[in-house]
């Protein structure tokens, strides 16, 4: 059954079967239609759709949505993750489950509206203070921005933490084939909630990357939400201990599950001493490429990255190994090639191919710049 | 019922951390006697709190609490109050807060979500040391205006209240009915704000010499009146919008998905690339659509990117749609094989493309545009010769495709008719702007 269809109509859809029941955004090209989407269909199944007075505003409306037990999300461009920062900062203190779609536009500030980019893939897991981790998800399909949409209400329920889905102008906006099989009971595990009869403790855990069981506003216990550095009761603390703890515990619960997390895909070639290594929308150049290559019977391996943040180390190597050349295409000037650079051995090139001008690059490009012919 | 309570401070957290004689003593005071007068269920009730020495205040009441970043407790209160209605949600904020965050309180007045605002209201910034605010009076002298204060200072409830607050009132902390006047907002349905004027003994009191005379002066001077200044009975807002706009519906009834089954067979051996470029208001994108919807119902694959200003209504429309028997994964177009060049607007922004391309390629031009140089094979349509639909300019695109599909037959007329079929509502326009396409002459 296939439907001809865009990104971020995809992306709201896959909210609408994600459960998802808020939704708070302030329009900006190119991720306004997801706002328009969701305001013409979530109330009608029985969610709430708020446009912010800006982009603050509508952090701000998730986040206490969400802390009332509501599945929530919202999507913007460069410029209102910039103004998100703040927030951002207070859904990983106060371990918020959400989701925050970057539809990447072209900067630094304003930019180019209507031009695509992947430039904010450092600025997504580094776009607070603290230097605490988020999770990144990187569609390359319209059919993934629905099941990767899914896939992060899942991961924020399940870790609460801000989960990205940074897709592109191009990908939410290009209308392509897609073939979405509608899960009318989708794959998002409830949030971990704390029964009634029990004493709540806010960060009730016992080891450091143990996600606390929720209560919401409103529930069988009184619950205690903070911007600041707190102990196990949701108390402002300066005790060491307890900074240590929380903080630790923040990193923790995401980096240590960082296998659970990663998602890849490797199409490896045996004995194959290239590989195109990249993510969201320079991926299909990638596809593109390594295909042409084959079929001239050359020898590439493809690994298509689709959990950027926590950067999947160890599946990365593991899918490296025996490769001499690493060629990173990204519409950017080099972001997730250094990720990349740290990984590799020191007998392996990495070799980054950057368009910075508005185009796609083009499966020729990474052909001929990568060496791959 | 609710059970009466004698307070709702919480006994493990208290004494309260403020300086002597600090006005915020008094303010939380009230405030846990007005929560004790309206015997509130602790559990229903969230205090969302700002930043600041006013900020502190969450953590010594035994119920819900928030404690938010500068300036933006009344956004987490909008987002608590909007998934739950019934819950009290009261947001405690500074006057410094209500200056970060000017632009949240307007909205969240004008909007009237149902949250209770309390500022406190001791003309400077306290916990930063005594930096002036949004409130300062002229003249007054803080850290950061030792010359005396230069800048108006804000009319906190008058701009709540003539942007559509149902409640706003003004008071000091030596108003015997403090408690009373707390309690009235906390009542009142939509969003509700008491400017509470207090002391900041630490800072304001010492840099200017003020006292409860002197901030009574003060009030006088500004013509700032006290007491309940706006009472209105405008709908809350969480309720507004769950009656006007929220239905139960099931989520796989609500939206649909049109699926584009391939009830036809393509000829296409190999990936086409083509640009309509057109004008604003020609339906281009709509034509972009359709004729990929067809391709799709004939096993293709199909991708469409449009091109148009922001200003939509004005300027040139493209759609570049690529047509292949195989998945499409790069989805630029930088040479196409087919250019449909419609009107001026278009044919300005393709030349580039049209130079580019080759002999085997295909330019189709509507008549009516000055001759262009290519090495392409060019059809020159007569939009004219199909009379009514050719000189309507929305269906010209409709019509070129039809030109094209007919001659080329990458795939059968019968499936872009199925794709037009897929909205009834201008189906019958379409199709016979389609049918008229077999009059245009070619040159
Ligand atoms: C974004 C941000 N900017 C600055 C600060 C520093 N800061 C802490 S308290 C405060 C002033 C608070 O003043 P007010 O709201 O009047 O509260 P008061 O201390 O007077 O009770 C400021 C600026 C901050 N916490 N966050
Ligand atoms: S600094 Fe001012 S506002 Fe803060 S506690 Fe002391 S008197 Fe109160
Ligand atoms: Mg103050």
């Amino acid at each position: 059954m296939p439907q001809f269809m865009d990104g971020n109509r995809a992306i709201a859809l896959g909210a609408i079967d994600a459960g998802c029941d808020f939704y708070a955004g302030y329009p900006i090209t190119p991720a306004t239609g997801i706002l328009l989407h969701l305001a013409g269909h979530l109330p009608k199944t029985g969610g709430l759709v708020l446009q912010g007075e800006d982009e603050i505003a509508s952090m701000g409306f998730c986040i206490g949505a969400a802390m009332s037990g509501r599945r929530v999300m919202t999507a913007t461009s460069g410029p209102g993750i910039s103004l998100y920062s703040e927030n951002i900062g207070l859904a990983i203190m106060g371990e918020v489950p959400l989701v925050i779609v970057d539809v990447q536009r072209m900067g630094p500030a304003t930019g180019a509206a209507t031009t695509g980019a992947q430039g904010d893939i450092q600025f997504l897991r580094w776009g607070t203070s603290g230097g605490y981790p988020v999770i990144v998800l990187a569609p390359t399909t319209v059919e993934e921005c629905y099941t990767l949409t899914i896939k992060a209400f899942d991961l924020a329920e399940r870790f609460r933490v801000p989960v990205f889905l940074a897709t592109d102008k191009e990908t939410a906006l290009t209308k392509t084939t897609t073939h979405i099989e509608r899960e009318h009971t989708p794959r998002v595990r409830d949030r971990k909630t704390a029964e009634t009869e029990s004493e709540f403790v806010p960060l009730g855990i016992e080891e450091l990357d143990e996600v606390p069981a929720m209560t919401p506003f409103g529930g069988p216990h009184k619950l205690r939400f903070t911007t600041s550095s707190h102990d196990e009761h949701g108390y402002l603390t300066k005790d060491p201990q307890a900074l240590d703890r929380l903080n630790r515990h923040l990193a923790a619960k995401i980096e240590a599950h960082t296998d659970e997390i990663a998602m890849l895909d490797v199409d490896a070639d045996q004995g194959s001493e290239t590989a195109v290594l990249s993510y969201g929308i320079s991926a299909r150049s990638a596809k593109a490429a390594v295909g042409k290559a084959r079929r001239s019977g050359k020898k590439a391996t493809l690994i298509t990255v689709y959990s950027l943040w926590p950067v999947p180390e160890d599946a990365i190597r593991e899918a490296l190994k025996g490769v001499k050349r690493i060629i990173v295409p990204e519409l950017n000037l080099g972001q997730y090639t250094r990720e990349i650079q740290r990984l590799a051995t020191n007998d392996q090139e990495v070799i980054g191919i950057y368009r910075v001008d508005g185009k796609l690059i083009t499966p020729e490009e990474i052909i001929e710049q990568g060496g791959v012919l | 019922m609710n059970t009466k309570r004698e307070t709702y401070l919480n006994p493990d957290t208290l004494p309260f951390p403020f300086c002597p004689g600090c006005g915020h003593h008094t303010i939380l005071e009230k405030l846990n006697q007005a929560l004790v007068d309206l015997a509130l269920d602790p559990k229903e009730v969230v205090i969302v709190s700002d930043i600041g020495c006013a900020g502190l205040s969450d953590r010594y009441f035994d119920t819900h609490a928030f404690h938010g970043l500068h300036g933006r407790s009344v956004t987490y209160a909008t987002g608590i109050k909007m998934a739950r209605p019934e819950l009290t949600v009261i947001v405690l904020i500074g006057d410094g807060g209500f200056g970060i965050g000017g632009h949240h309180m307007l909205n969240a007045a004008r909007r009237n979500i149902g949250v209770n605002v309390f500022v406190f209201n001791n003309l400077n910034y306290g916990m930063t040391g005594g930096e002036h605010s949004v409130t300062t009076p002229l003249e007054a002298r803080t850290s950061t205006t030792p010359y005396g204060q230069l800048e108006q200072p804000l009319d906190i409830p008058a701009s709540v209240g003539v942007n559509g607050a149902n409640f706003a009132a003004r008071t000091t902390t030596f108003d015997p009915d403090l408690a009373d006047l707390m309690t009235q907002a906390i009542q009142h349905e939509g969003f509700s704000l008491v400017d509470i004027w207090e002391l900041c003994t630490a800072y304001f009191v010492i840099q200017n010499r003020f006292s409860k005379a002197r901030m009574q002066e003060t009030l006088e001077k500004l013509d700032f009146e006290t007491g309940v200044l706006h009472d209105r009975q405008r709908p809350e807002f969480s309720r507004a919008y769950r009656e006007k706009a929220v239905s139960e519906g099931k989520r796989e009834n609500v939206v649909g998905l049109t699926s584009l089954d391939p009830s036809f067979e393509s000829s296409l051996p190999r990936q086409k690339s083509l640009i309509i470029a057109g004008a604003a208001g020609a339906k281009i994108s709509t034509a972009g659509t359709l004729f990929s919807q067809g391709a799709i119902f004939s096993g293709l694959q199909a991708t469409q990117r449009n091109d148009y200003p922001v200003t939509v209504k004005t300027g040139h429309s493209i759609a570049e749609v690529i047509l292949s028997p195989e998945e499409i994964y790069y989805t630029g177009v930088e040479t196409p094989e087919v250019v449909f060049a419609l009107f001026p607007e278009g044919l300005a922004k393709v030349q580039k493309q049209i130079k580019a391309l080759n002999p085997e390629d295909l330019l189709i031009l509507n008549a009516d545009l000055p001759e262009v140089e290519t090495a392409a094979q060019t059809w020159r349509l007569d939009f004219r010769s199909a009379k009514r639909w050719g000189r309507k300019k929305e269906y010209r695109a409709i019509m070129a495709l039809g030109v094209y599909l007919r001659a080329s037959k990458i795939y059968p007329i019968e499936a872009f008719q199925a794709a037009i079929e897929l909205s009834p509502r201008y189906a019958e326009d379409n199709l016979a702007a389609l049918e008229a396409s077999k009059d245009v002459e070619m040159g």
